[in-house]
């Protein structure tokens, strides 16, 4: 991710010279050890990384439907994305489902983190709190449509017994969203306080101690020491929250399969509905790339604006 | 601030009481709903909608354990609610076993391998090539996916455990940025005296270098292992088939295969509960080592 530029090359990054041999000649003799050792890897990335980007962009420039072969078709369909409906119906459900998950998932994760770290340390609660992250997205998208159920759903007769209306969690056009959101919430809540929480353990004690001697507020202590130090930790949750938001797909699929309506076609499901629905892979391949190009962007300006990759520390 | 608070034990803290009574429900909120899971499996099918409140199982049974496993048979299964697909999580289980342990295994070495290379061997062009490494962490999944579903198309290997694992044998990027951190902060000396022997890269690598690197292999191991495990998205495209079907694909078909209107939710909860097991398991055994990785980097 984005997050490797929190970790400048060291000096151990550029190796000591040895002075028993001179360097070319060592160079040139680790070469032959060094292919042989990235060999496996290099093969992984040609093969499955490095050509498909560019059969990926190849493909967004064709018609192809898996019978016959891609046919060149220019920007055709990217001129017919940009006046698809269901593209930008897919684009705003996709945008409203980031928005509710970054700022309840960020907002409770910092209130954790912060909690734990000034009362409850224990690797046992940290751990606990884990466990919804490492379970799959299918298995939380499934207890979640079971408890979220119209009928049977135990939060529905939590809601009845209270005298209120149940609620059709994934039933209904304008709760759909917030219900898929909101179940990711839970399963990521954990993880991103997690993340959090070691930022803030990274932060020197003395420096708090010195706020408290000057006798600074705890209020004014957490926005002007713990939230600028906290900078790097946070710009990179926001940047794994949002593009990992921007290619949700397993809860939709599972549970709503893009209903009711359109109401949760987010993008990858619109795309993985073009490639293996309607066969249509060039198409398919096309919305992949403008994807890809809004997270690049989405990173770059988080990064910059965030300045996420600069700390206060040194 | 924080030592204040932890120094100065005042009989009643408010703050610290209100601090523990927040974690507290966040705990509950986080650890119920799987105690709901294990309670909706235990249930017979049936006696749900009459007793839906009660912490307790309604009316204790393990037939949605054995609809799960297929040791039930049709008409037995469409007696308790169930669909009577054929179905069979035994195979499933078996599959996501092989899948995780074959590509973290291969994935795991090779990430180690290449890492050791781009830590500890001196080569022209090596901190470019590891920049071009990194940069495809960037990459989208969804992304890579479409172009990768055609080569394992075109390779003939729809529904085989080749085309399965393929994609995730050779490397990870995370797994090579992770474990370069660890080799470049290892001491040299033990490595130096070795080269003045003449032992070769290999034999030092395989012998001083991995040995050495037990803690954190395990920790990519696992994290790597999870990871696979609850991969969905691969396996949908070119892994559909019974015999190379994973337990995530398997739930999904279980659950598409719910009678409408009446779902076979302890079945459902039951076959969640297979699939997440195995996970819970090595968690309990090694949860430290996940809960103290987290942080080091963001893991997506």
């Amino acid at each position: 991710m984005t997050t490797l530029t929190k970790h400048p090359p060291t000096a151990a990054h550029k190796a000591p010279q040895r002075p028993t041999r001179p360097r070319g000649v060592a160079k040139l003799r680790d070469l032959r050890i060094a292919l042989l050792f990235i060999l496996p890897a290099m093969i992984g990335l040609v093969a499955f990384c490095l050509v498909p980007t560019i059969r990926g962009v190849y493909l967004s420039f064709t018609e192809y439907s898996l019978l016959g072969e891609p046919e060149w078709i220019g920007i055709k369909n990217y001129t017919a994305i940009f006046a698809d409906e269901l593209f930008w119906n897919a684009m705003a459900v996709t945008i409203q489902y980031v928005a509710i998950n970054i700022v309840f998932q960020t907002v409770i994760a910092l209130g954790l983190a912060l909690l734990m770290h000034r009362v409850a340390k224990s690797t046992f609660i940290r751990g606990a709190l884990l466990l919804p992250f490492l379970v799959a997205n299918v298995i939380v998208a499934l207890l979640w449509f079971w408890m979220l159920d119209y009928q049977l759903g135990i939060v529905n007769e939590f809601i009845s017994w209270m005298g209120l209306p149940r609620i059709a969690f994934f039933g209904s056009e304008q709760w759909a969203i917030p219900t898929i959101a909101f179940v990711n919430v839970w399963r990521h809540m954990g993880y991103t306080a997690l993340l959090i929480f070691a930022g803030l353990q990274a932060i020197p004690h003395h420096v708090y101690e010195v706020a408290s001697l000057d006798g600074a507020s705890p209020t004014r202590t957490f926005w002007s020491i713990t939230v600028p130090l906290l900078r790097p930790v946070l710009a990179l949750v926001l940047v794994v929250t949002v593009i990992g938001s921007f290619q949700v797909f397993d809860t939709v699929a599972v549970t709503t399969g893009g209903g009711p309506v359109n109401a949760t076609r987010v993008i990858q499901m619109y795309i993985y509905q073009k490639a293996f629905g309607e066969s249509d892979f060039g198409y398919a391949s096309a919305l992949s790339v403008i994807l890809f190009v809004i997270l690049a962007l989405v990173a770059f300006i988080q990064m910059k604006f965030l300045k996420g990759n600069e700390t206060d520390l040194d | 601030m924080t030592t204040q608070t932890l120094t100065t034990r005042k009989p009643l803290n408010w703050h610290r009481i209100g601090a523990w009574a927040i974690i507290a429900i966040a705990l509950a909120v986080t650890i119920l709903p799987f105690l709901w899971m294990l309670r909706t499996a235990l249930s017979s099918n049936h006696s749900l909608a009459s007793n839906s409140t009660n912490l307790l199982p309604a009316d204790f049974s393990w037939g949605a354990f054995k609809r799960v496993f297929g040791m039930q048979t049709t008409d037995e299964a469409i007696a308790e609610g169930g669909s009577g697909a054929a179905i069979d999580f035994w195979l499933y289980l078996r599959n996501s076993i092989l899948f995780s342990t074959v590509t973290t295994a291969a994935q795991v070495f090779f990430s180690a391998l290449a890492a050791y290379a781009f830590a500890r061997l001196r080569w022209p062009g090596r901190d470019k090539v590891f920049s071009v490494f990194l940069a495809t962490m960037m990459i989208p999944g969804i992304f890579t996916a479409l172009p990768n579903f055609l080569l394992i198309k075109n390779l003939g290997l729809l529904n085989t455990f080749a085309g399965l694992t393929l994609p995730f044998l050779f490397m990870s990027a995370f797994g090579i940025f992770f474990l370069r951190q660890f080799f470049l902060s290892m001491s040299r000396e033990v490595e130096e005296a070795a080269m003045l022997d003449g032992a070769k890269h290999l034999r030092i690598f395989f012998q001083i270098v991995l040995p050495n690197a037990a803690a954190p292999l395990a920790t990519l191991a696992l994290l790597t292992f999870i990871g696979q495990w609850n991969e969905y998205f691969w396996p949908l495209l070119v892994g559909n088939d019974e015999n190379v079907r994973v337990l995530t694909v398997g739930l999904s078909v279980f659950k598409s295969q719910s009678p409408q209107g009446a779902p076979d939710w302890s079945g459902l909860m039951a076959a969640t509960i297979v699939a997440a097991v195995p996970i819970l398991i090595l968690f309990l055994a090694f949860g430290k080592k996940v809960v103290n990785s987290i942080g080091f980097s963001g893991i997506k």
